[in-house]
């Protein structure tokens, strides 16, 4: 697999001054692998914090900012970052209201998050933790590890740091974000596989006839291999079990995310969102707002994934408030 | 026969040595049921480890840089907090919580006993055990989950059987090499419960759990710093 890499072994420390050097408003700790809010700790504001495995950029460094995120935690690729990191992240970004850890619902990353609030909360910061766990291609939750966190996430630290930033307490804006992901429901797809740097092959092999529906974020299989189909199709193939588990009809509508995974154009991520408003429109499903392009992404993997969010007044406000990060900027 | 610091020294580097040995038939396994990188943190995390270890400088020197670990709880939280702080995932608070728990249970059984720094067989089993309920704490497995436990736990519970039969301790940690081994090939069969790859349903069936993979060459380094000791 060709990459534009050095060594395998330097690709996040070198990624992370690239950030530092590209977006001098943001404060890089690259001892800890940390990106900072320039002016953080905010007084008074409820801090943010997230993080994650790297290769889903923008997720979740290139939403630090105004509106957002206070602090992301990098993991080396694909790997939940460790409790050091979420630790010195929380006491750096605590402007005295208390941090919330927005957590996707991974096994690692819950377990090293519940390890750093355990630290932190014997450092007298006030945490609160909310996960993410929108992808309904994880079924029979009581066998697994619970449905996975992906698209939302991004809506959930779009939405809870313009809470957040209001001024809203740390109950409430928490509140926020568990109303954002409980309303969200995620599925994606591949068309690829994509290669971790330090394995240097893909991480499993897709014919070039055939798709996986049902995957996550990090290159692991899905639930179901079928033969490629047109965009029509594979819109449906999304979109039926997303509808299928949540009532998207009626209230104020929805916000409607079509996600590219990392290797798939753009031109192809807006005929795809042509595909999605078609048969939210058939369905009955009124679209408030939008999003499309790369947010959250498995490396290089070609696929896209589509988030539904069903949003009331508030959502829609708080979606719609000022935000200047690397990779979402509007109304600053 | 008891288990002082140079033996867990032994145990730790043995592992280390395992698992860098075994890097890429780990980041394989988890390739098929996971995300491709078992191997490659649970090798950046014990690297780490024995580098902690190498840094501290022999007693004559102690001037110079940081003294050994002088007990066997010292040693093995040591051991905890690297890989915590630097194996990452799932593998990171696991195996760092189950060695940060063998450490309060050894630093109680020392402190009680007053043997200072030696662990003894029944000691030594039990720190293993204290080990193992962290892992649960941690991570809410259960037996055929398809995970770790199902190596680990047989292995213990396969110690403290030998060890109450009368088996000297390093006999007993070849039983509990064999009963990890065999707990590893079993979950070949199971279905996944636990972790990422709960996430392929029946689709994990017929793969062998990298964390089982690990945690049975954990044992078998046990084994065999015991073993060495006693030549």
């Amino acid at each position: 697999m060709k990459k534009l890499i050095n060594d395998p072994a330097d690709v996040l420390a070198e990624a992370l001054r690239g950030i530092a050097a590209a977006h001098p408003e943001l404060r890089v700790d690259h001892q800890h692998k940390i990106i900072y809010r320039g002016d953080a700790p905010v007084r008074g504001k409820v801090g943010l914090v997230s993080g994650g495995g790297s290769g889903h950029e923008p997720l979740h460094g290139g939403f630090v900012g105004t509106g957002m995120l206070d602090a992301a935690c990098a993991g080396e690729v694909f790997t939940s970052p460790v409790p050091d990191q979420m630790l010195a992240a929380t006491t750096q970004v605590d402007g005295g209201a208390g941090v919330l850890h927005i957590v996707k619902n991974y096994t690692g990353d819950v377990m090293n998050f519940e390890m750093a609030a355990e630290l932190a909360a014997e450092t007298g910061v006030d945490v609160v933790a909310v996960v993410t766990d929108d992808d309904v291609a994880v079924q029979d939750s009581l066998y697994t590890a619970g449905r996975r966190g992906v698209g939302v996430t991004v809506l959930v630290e779009k939405i809870a740091g313009a809470a957040a930033e209001q001024g809203r307490g740390l109950g409430e804006v928490a509140d926020v974000a568990r109303r954002v992901n409980a309303n969200g429901r995620s599925m994606g797809v591949a068309l690829t596989s994509c290669a971790v740097p330090a394995a240097g092959a893909p991480t499993f092999d897709l014919p070039q006839t055939e798709m996986e529906i049902g995957i996550g974020i990090h290159g692991e299989p899905g639930r179901q291999r079928v033969p490629l189909a047109p965009a029509r199709q594979i819109a449906e193939y999304l979109l039926d079990p997303i509808l299928g588990d949540l009532d998207f009809t009626g209230g104020d509508g929805v916000i409607a995310f079509v996600n590219g995974m990392g290797g798939t154009p753009l031109i192809e991520l807006y005929l795809m969102y042509n595909e999605v408003v078609t048969i939210l429109d058939k369905a009955g499903v009124q679209v408030a707002r939008s999003l499309v392009g790369p947010y959250i992404t498995s490396l290089e993997m070609a696929g896209c994934s589509v988030t539904l969010l069903r949003v009331d007044d508030e959502l829609v406000r708080l979606w719609d408030a000022p935000v200047r990060t690397p990779a979402l900027r509007w109304g600053l | 026969m008891t288990v002082d610091v140079d033996a867990l020294e032994r145990w730790i580097r043995g592992f280390a040595g395992l698992v860098a040995a075994n890097r890429e038939l780990l980041t394989q396994l988890d390739s098929a049921i996971g995300d491709a990188d078992h191997g490659v943190n649970m090798d950046r995390g014990m690297t780490a480890v024995v580098a902690a270890l190498d840094s501290v400088q022999p007693a004559s020197a102690a001037a110079l840089g940081p003294a050994p670990p002088a007990s066997a709880a010292a040693l093995l939280k040591q051991v905890g907090m690297t890989l915590v702080s630097t194996v990452g995932g799932a593998s990171g608070p696991l195996y760092g919580t189950f060695f940060l728990r063998m450490a309060t249970a050894a630093g109680d059984v020392t402190a009680a006993t007053g043997t200072g720094a030696a662990l003894d067989g029944p000691a030594f089993a039990k720190a293993l055990r204290a080990g193992l309920e962290g892992v649960v704490a941690r991570g809410k497995a259960e037996a055929g989950d398809k995970t770790m436990y199902d190596a680990l736990a047989p292995a213990v519970d396969a110690l403290d059987d030998a060890l109450a039969a009368g088996a000297p301790l390093g006999e007993a940690l070849r039983r509990a090499t064999r009963a990890a081994e065999a707990g590893r090939d079993a979950t070949i069969p199971m279905r996944a419960r636990k972790g990422r790859a709960s996430y392929l349903g029946e689709r994990s069936v017929g793969h062998q759990d990298p964390g089982a993979t690990s945690s049975a060459l954990l044992i078998a380094a046990a084994a065999a710093a015991v073993a060495e000791g006693r030549r």
